[in-house]
């Protein structure tokens, strides 16, 4: 599990206050409209280098349609994207299947956009748990063996920008658990910044720096920091199963209605949602202590 | 030594092989063979249009398949039809418009047959140069491009994001591809190029454990269909093109037996666990 990178936790510090002269990308009122409905409208925020960001929300939300405007994948059809120049990036998409006729081993779809160097590639593996895979036909892993050789992947390409979509769907939860601590300790050690996207904001919220709430548009966002490291998180984390549910109706009391107005819980209507209206982060009935705070 | 006719197909035979093999790869893997028959209907077209004006065959049935590859992804980005569709659509009107083209010219007298299935013994030293050096380059190109048009075959997204350019390497391809349709039509016909693009592949799927392997497995096993299909031509006296593709599929059959023979018992488990998973719904 041990990376062996030579740079000191200074060094790295350094370089990240280098690098954020600029964010890597900064979307500004972005939204794709698409087969006559807006995916996703009216997003704006930016990730800065070292920084992770999480975009949680429902299916259909824009989660990923917006982690895509990010990479530039999909071009916005209002408002702008910007992205710094020359980044070095690594995508875990949400969905990747290899078709059979492939014959793709672990290896080689580590090489799959870029040279990566043996040694670098072994470490990854071990860190995500898949070295033993390394001569693996691609095709033949379960989800979860395969999802853990994208993040390898991923990782081992040592980027600037590390866009992670629903990185441990079909991952062990013990394993997720050790898969958000590696993401952590990669933007610790690597410095980039990292947009993670996922529906659950209890095992994430140990990971992130910013949580931006999406459903077709950004909702509220804010800082879960302060539950990270607490005892009161580990004791909500053990209950996850209980109260995962309730935090996750909880989060979307709301209903979106036409032209951007917002109908809430007790039926009252404002022009948008905000984060003091207080229902968007969890508030947990079950188990009181380690609220996030808003 | 080139004086010799058997000589001289052996080698456009095997220049043509050399590069189908690669091609054919990212053909099979793209689940593009509808594309290859699109684009060797287009050759047809090209051949009438090169008679009509009086230019070079190969570069006529060239142009006219590049023109088809772009009016494919022109087409595919607006119309509501889907690939298949399209492809149908393109393939046929191109085969209708040169069998019309075709009508019109009296003057020269056709070989049709030669046409749709080639006329690899009657290939001459010009022909051959064109074979090998239009092939040469064909490699070259795709040697350059093999990363971002690979990883773009795994996943156009994630190739997109990496900075590959995903849609520069597919349009090179679908150039590369109306080249070898020209400088394949020679040899093994319109109605059997595709032939030579997938058989080898599928034959070489077996043996490979890498994309690069595979596509070195894909040129050595058509190089030997080429051979053996042309002597079995000799010996039979059957046509030379159809002979060839009969051979590469006598080697496809041979590279599906040791699935029965010779492997234990736990390969062929571990492969209905495979099409096992991937029938399951939900699993990616």
């Amino acid at each position: 599990m041990d990376a062996t990178i030579p740079l000191t936790k200074k060094d790295t510090l350094f370089l990240i206050m280098i690098k954020k002269i600029e964010p890597l990308f900064k979307l500004n009122n972005a939204g794709v409209h698409q087969a006559g409905r807006w995916l996703v409208r009216g997003v704006s925020f930016s990730l800065e280098p070292g920084e992770i960001v999480t975009l949680i929300g429902p299916n259909g939300s824009g989660k990923s349609t917006t982690a895509k405007m990010a990479l530039g994948i999909i071009k916005p059809n209002e408002g702008q994207v910007n992205r710094s120049l020359d980044l070095r990036v690594a995508y875990v998409p949400q969905k990747l299947s290899v078709d059979w006729t492939l014959p793709l081993t672990v290896r080689r779809f580590m090489n799959l956009t870029g040279h990566i160097r043996e040694s670098e590639a072994s470490e990854a593996m071990v860190a995500t748990g898949v070295s033993h895979l390394a001569a693996a036909e691609v095709r033949t892993l379960s989800g979860g063996e395969f999802q853990r050789v994208m993040l390898a992947r991923a990782i081992a390409r040592k980027p600037d920008l590390l866009v992670l979509d629903e990185p441990v769907q079909g991952v062990d939860f013990s394993g997720e658990i050790i898969l958000y601590d590696l993401i952590k300790r990669i933007r610790d050690e690597l410095g980039c910044g990292i947009l993670l996207i996922s529906h659950d904001l209890h095992v994430v919220m140990a990971t992130t720096d910013r949580v931006i709430c999406l459903n077709g548009h950004v909702c509220c966002s804010g800082t879960p920091t302060a539950v990270t490291s607490t005892p009161e998180y580990k004791a909500l984390f053990g209950a996850r199963a209980a109260s995962s549910l309730a935090v996750y109706e909880h989060h979307h009391d709301h209903t979106h209605l036409s032209g951007g107005r917002v109908q809430h819980g007790d039926g009252s209507i404002t022009d948008h949602c905000h984060p003091s209206d207080g229902h968007h982060h969890p508030e947990n009935p079950q188990d009181g202590e380690g609220k996030p705070d808003a | 030594m080139l004086d010799d006719f058997i000589i001289r197909a052996i080698i456009a035979g095997i220049g043509v092989a050399l590069v189908a093999g690669p091609l054919g790869c990212f053909i099979v893997w793209r689940r593009l063979a509808y594309f290859g028959d699109t684009l060797s209907h287009a050759a047809l077209l090209g051949v009438a249009l090169a008679f009509l004006f009086e230019v070079n065959i190969t570069l006529a049935v060239f142009s006219v398949s590049a023109c088809i590859s772009v009016a494919l992804l022109l087409l595919q980005k607006r119309a509501a039809l889907s690939a298949d569709a399209l492809l149908g659509l393109l393939s046929h009107s191109a085969l209708a418009l040169g069998l019309v083209v075709l009508a019109f010219i009296t003057w020269v007298r056709m070989d049709l047959m030669g046409l749709l299935f080639g006329d690899i013994l009657a290939v001459s030293k010009a022909d051959i140069a064109i074979i090998w050096l239009g092939g040469s380059l064909v490699l070259a190109v795709l040697a350059v491009i093999w990363r971002p048009l690979f990883a773009a075959t795994v996943n156009r997204e994630l190739a997109e994001a990496e900075g590959m350019n995903p849609e520069r390497a597919n349009i090179i391809f679908m150039l590369l591809m109306a080249a070898v349709i020209a400088i394949a039509m020679k040899v093994v016909g319109v109605l059997l190029i595709t032939a030579m693009l997938i058989i080898p592949v599928a034959a070489a799927r077996r043996f490979a454990s890498g994309p690069e392997g595979m596509a070195l497995f894909a040129a050595g096993i058509g190089a030997v269909s080429v051979v053996s299909g042309l002597f079995g031509s000799l010996e039979w006296d059957t046509p030379a093109g159809p002979s060839i593709v009969v051979a590469a599929l006598g080697l496809f059959v041979l590279s599906l037996l040791p699935r029965f023979w010779k492997n234990s018992a736990k390969e062929i488990v571990s492969d209905q666990l495979v099409s096992k998973v991937q029938k399951e719904p939900g699993h990616e």
